[in-house]
């Protein structure tokens, strides 16, 4: 009873530190879009893609971009996922006792995406029946414990909400050009759209491009091309980007 | 102080505290999502399972509209027990396919949808089998002479994604239009999904045509319509009695 006082009195007393040292820190003097603070948006966008450079959550990465609906509500429940996770992780960064914190930072992420999963049943059910375990899967994308673990765990909480947006961004900037592709050359459609024209049993009953012998790919339905996507992306990023290339 | 903060979050004591804490706060946050998001949910489930019955007998709907749909076309919705008779008092809506199938024939629920649609008169029976990894459920309709099969959809909880999975697909439920379910000498046989080459306008063979790598779920799906018809049989030929008597 009385060491179970004592801990609580610590905690609470840690709890005040903790707010102090949140307050007062240098963050809070910086201006909310500075450029420090903007480069935490912008760099894993491009210079520091989680996908194309890191090659990191790449698995995710095939299985739900067929589509495009499907790829921009991932996109959105990991951005949520990462930015809470990095925002709650960072708050507790000096309370967590450090034996433990890999198995903190997974609860921290799990319940998230549990809470993610569950309004996804309630208000996307279409959507989220289509993307069935891979929104359970978050947990276990590379991105976010990375995040944490080389992020959140340092920094101050709004720095870390920035980083986790940033880099969810660049990950969901990366499926959504990936889905663009697989579904329009896939499919013809985009948002599920007809937008190439409408393909019906032969040729002289289509419009659009399949009035003239257009045939879709389904190819690109295949998780391989999602690959050889990412693989082109990469490919053009570095011709842009010379800065990216590795010296031998 | 920075190294009296690190000794103090290492002991054993305040691990164990901050787990217990940790588990507490977390608990708590989503047992009170679950519960409270819970009856959105399952309010979708049920146009699903709506929009799934309408679908056999070719109302496309849309998730939302399937409830107004389903109480203009579905005329009743009967739980019978094995000798075909009408069981009372339970509503067939409600009827859990995957605790019934685990019952005894003599106790199990055989949930019957009748729907009229366009002037014609439809049965709709629900099925639920095994695939290769789990679980394939879905309805099939059977036209008024409760032998040529109107429609039929498909759902798995976890077959393979581009193989059994596959069961789901358009071109897989259309093949099963106009099957008759007996075949010449009156037997029940069902619809045999079948390996090689099956014309698909032979709507009399009790034949369709399988998914290239997905023999298991393929022939789940085979057993699963057998099964679940041979069910149905005593209501059935009361039904086709009743008929004949009629004309």
């Amino acid at each position: 009873m009385a060491t179970e006082k004592k801990n609580i009195s610590e905690e609470k007393e840690a709890k005040k530190k903790e707010m102090i040292l949140f307050l007062s820190s240098s963050e809070e003097k910086e201006h909310f879009l500075s450029k420090g603070n903007r480069k935490l948006l912008s760099d894993p966008l491009d210079d520091n893609n989680p996908i194309t450079v890191q090659v990191l959550g790449i698995c995710s990465a095939l299985a739900i971009t067929v589509q495009l609906e499907p790829a921009v509500v991932m996109a959105i429940a990991v951005v949520a996922v990462m930015a809470f996770a990095n925002m709650i992780v960072s708050m507790l960064r000096n309370l967590i006792p450090s034996r433990i914190r890999i198995i903190v930072q997974l609860v921290v992420v799990a319940s998230l995406v549990v809470l993610v999963d569950q309004i996804l049943k309630a208000y996307a059910y279409d959507v989220s029946k289509q993307l069935s375990v891979f929104i359970g899967l978050i947990i276990t994308n590379c991105i976010v414990m990375g995040r944490l673990e080389a992020f959140a765990l340092g920094n101050g909480v709004y720095k870390s909400f920035l980083d986790g947006i940033g880099n969810a961004a660049g990950y969901g900037l990366i499926l959504i050009i990936v889905a663009f592709f697989r579904e329009l050359l896939g499919s013809g459609k985009l948002f599920g759209f007809e937008v190439l024209g409408h393909k019906a049993a032969t040729v002289a009953d289509s419009t659009g491009l399949y009035a003239l012998g257009y045939e879709n790919n389904g190819l690109m339905l295949l998780s391989p091309m999602a690959l050889i996507v990412v693989g082109l992306l990469i490919w053009v990023q570095r011709a842009r980007n010379r800065k990216l290339i590795e010296e031998n | 102080m920075e190294e009296k903060s690190v000794n103090k979050t290492n002991s054993n004591g305040y691990t164990f505290l901050f787990a217990v804490i940790m588990v507490l706060v977390v608990a708590s946050v989503l047992a009170f999502t679950a519960t409270s998001l819970q009856p959105i949910q399952k309010e979708n489930v049920r146009q699903e399972k709506m929009q799934n019955i309408l679908a056999t007998i070719g109302v496309e709907t849309d998730r939302p509209g399937a409830e107004e749909l389903y109480n203009r076309y579905i005329t009743e919705a009967v739980t019978l027990d094995q000798n075909g008779e009408e069981r009372e008092g339970v509503d067939a809506f409600t009827v859990d396919l995957a605790k019934e199938i685990k019952r005894p024939a003599e106790e199990q629920n055989f949930p019957l949808y009748i729907a009229d649609y366009e002037g014609e008169k439809y049965y709709i029976v629900p099925l639920r089998g095994n695939g290769l990894w789990n679980a394939i459920f879905g309805y099939i309709s059977l036209k008024d002479d409760v032998n040529t099969i109107k429609g039929a959809t498909f759902d798995h909880l976890g077959e393979t994604p581009g193989l059994g999975a596959e069961i789901t697909k358009e071109w897989f439920k259309e093949s099963f239009a106009d099957e008759k379910i007996f075949d010449d000498s009156g037997n029940l046989v069902g619809v045999s999904v079948v390996k090689g080459d099956i014309d698909p306008s032979d709507k009399d063979d009790n034949q369709v045509d399988a998914i290239s790598g997905a023999t298991i779920t393929g022939d789940g799906v085979s057993d699963m319509i057998s099964e679940r018809l041979q069910r149905y049989l005593p209501y059935f030929k009361k039904q086709t009695e009743i008929n004949v008597a009629t004309k």
